[in-house]
């Protein structure tokens, strides 16, 4: 079959929306967007304090962060397989092959890599002003807020690039989602399972969703950033 | 930037000298995870590439995508077991010369308490219909390979749709979805083979076995050279026929996992 005939039947299913299709999108949409939606102020607490505080080993902290985005994340899902198991040591929550796993697993994934992205995004702000704050006599907390507000656009670049990371990978919501159709199948998951299966059209029209999504978080993104230039 | 276009450049003239270093002949066989996994191609093949001088290179998929490989010209030849499938295969002009292979068996097998009591079931089909009615977890592999065309085959003998509540498709290889239903502690229909590979790490017993149904004919089809003249339709013929003659059948008997004969041949 031509590439052109599959993108055809894609656009087709797509377009019939297909309810199987449309569940997988939903399965990919609440499973990245709870994770992410989790872990995202922890992260901006940590990013903060490792770009505002002196603590000694510091740095150790830092490499690690910044090493653990690399890890790959079959390699998470691998670990977080043998905890949840049955014969693991969190065997009783009865969590393999949930939602709830791959929302933990992908929590697991995106935590440092929106670490190391926010420290270097608040780095980079000036620090003079949080010092000059501070002898006025303005509470630490809402200095704080106003320096992670001001960063807020890279900090929202950081939280897309994290989010790109997740929708899209396959290897620790396959270990520990399984794949259950209509429970834990999820766009990657089920782009691997249609290849394998020999069904092109199916993996490709949910590769143009994934596509789209990109897209649509890229015009969000330069929208918003537009709009922060014009007010200074 | 210099150091990465040479570590590129160096990287690509290895792969292309590994590409092309020799001169021997290369066979593309698609074939089952149960033939590949569970180790008879490891088996069989250096014998063959002894006798004949042809090096096989093995892409181990489910039975729907090795076809599909077949179809699309990707491979010489495919190794598979869903009758139905390879019938219209061969139908369609995708493939040439089916020859039967050898066969094995599928069982069910389950959690040891057997909570929807198939241990004493006559068939296979009232095995599965316990299952439904029971609403047991079953793990299906839903992945359009021989297993799963041959699990839908008997729901279809039972009239019941394979819709209840335990009922869990997972899209995946014979050991992920023996894997999960350890985990769930569900009932799943397995190849022999993969269950004998796996047993000793799963949870599960097997239940029921022996039924007719469960039969499991292997065939191996050569890809139609006439739709892809660039194919390597020589290498394959010979493959094919050293399977089929006394030497290949011989070998397929006599190939064990875990001390159990896996395959019995059947060439005609």
């Amino acid at each position: 079959m031509s590439l052109w005939q599959t993108t055809l039947e894609a656009l087709n299913l797509l377009i019939s929306f297909d309810n199987e299709l449309w569940q997988i999108v939903a399965v990919s949409f609440s499973v990245s967007l709870s994770a992410i939606s989790l872990v995202i102020f922890p992260s901006i607490i940590m990013a903060f304090i490792l770009a505002y505080t002196n603590f000694p080993g510091k740095w150790a902290v830092l490499s690690v962060i910044n090493t653990l985005q690399a890890i790959p994340t079959v390699v998470i899902g691998l670990l977080l397989y043998m905890m949840l198991s049955r014969s693991g040591p969190l065997g009783d929550w009865q969590m393999l092959f949930t939602q709830k796993a791959m929302i933990f697993g992908q929590m697991l994934i995106c935590f440092p890599i929106l670490v190391s992205m926010m420290h270097g995004a608040l780095q980079a702000s000036d620090r003079r002003a949080l010092e000059t704050a501070v002898t006025l006599g303005v509470s630490t907390t809402r200095v704080a807020a106003t320096l992670i507000w001001e960063t807020r656009f890279p900090l929202l670049a950081a939280t897309i690039a994290a989010f790109s990371r997740i929708v899209t990978e396959v290897g620790c919501s396959m270990m520990v989602g399984g794949n259950i159709m209509g429970m834990t199948r999820n766009i990657p998951t089920a782009i691997a399972m249609e290849s394998h299966k020999g069904a092109f059209a199916q993996g490709v029209a949910l590769g143009m969703v994934l596509l789209c999504l990109a897209l649509a978080l890229n015009f969000f993104l330069s929208s918003v950033r537009g709009k922060g230039y014009l007010r200074t | 930037m210099k150091a990465i276009t040479l570590t590129v450049a160096a990287l690509s003239i290895v792969s292309y000298s590994a590409s092309s270093a020799e001169d021997t002949q290369h066979i593309k066989l698609a074939t089952t995870t149960s033939t590949y996994h569970s180790g008879l191609l490891d088996f069989l093949l250096p014998e063959f590439e002894k006798d004949s001088g042809y090096k096989v290179d093995v892409i181990a998929a489910g039975t729907g995508k090795s076809l599909r490989m077949g179809q699309n010209g990707d491979v010489d030849l495919v190794m598979t077991h869903a009758p139905k499938a390879e019938a219209t295969f061969v139908d369609k002009g995708y493939g040439v010369l089916p020859r039967k292979l050898m066969y094995n068996d599928f069982v069910i097998v389950g959690p040891q308490q057997d909570p929807a009591k198939i241990e004493t079931q006559q068939s296979v089909a009232e095995v599965f219909k316990s299952i439904a009615n029971y609403n047991a977890t079953f793990v299906s592999r839903g992945d359009d390979s021989g297993t799963h065309k041959k699990e839908m085959g008997i729901w279809a003998q039972t009239k019941m749709e394979p819709n209840f509540g335990g009922y869990r498709s997972v899209g995946q290889g014979m050991g992920p979805t023996l894997n999960m239903a350890s985990e769930m502690q569900g009932y799943t229909m397995t190849d022999r083979g993969t269950w004998l590979a796996y047993q000793n790490k799963l949870e599960l017993s097997v239940l029921f076995q022996g039924d007719k149904n469960l039969f499991n004919p292997y065939q191996v089809i050569l890809v139609n050279p006439e739709r892809y003249p660039a194919i390597n339709y020589q290498g394959a013929k010979v493959f094919s026929d050293w399977l089929v003659n006394p030497k290949g059948q011989k070998l397929i008997n006599e190939f064990k996992l875990h001390g159990k004969q896996l395959f019995v041949a059947s060439a005609e």
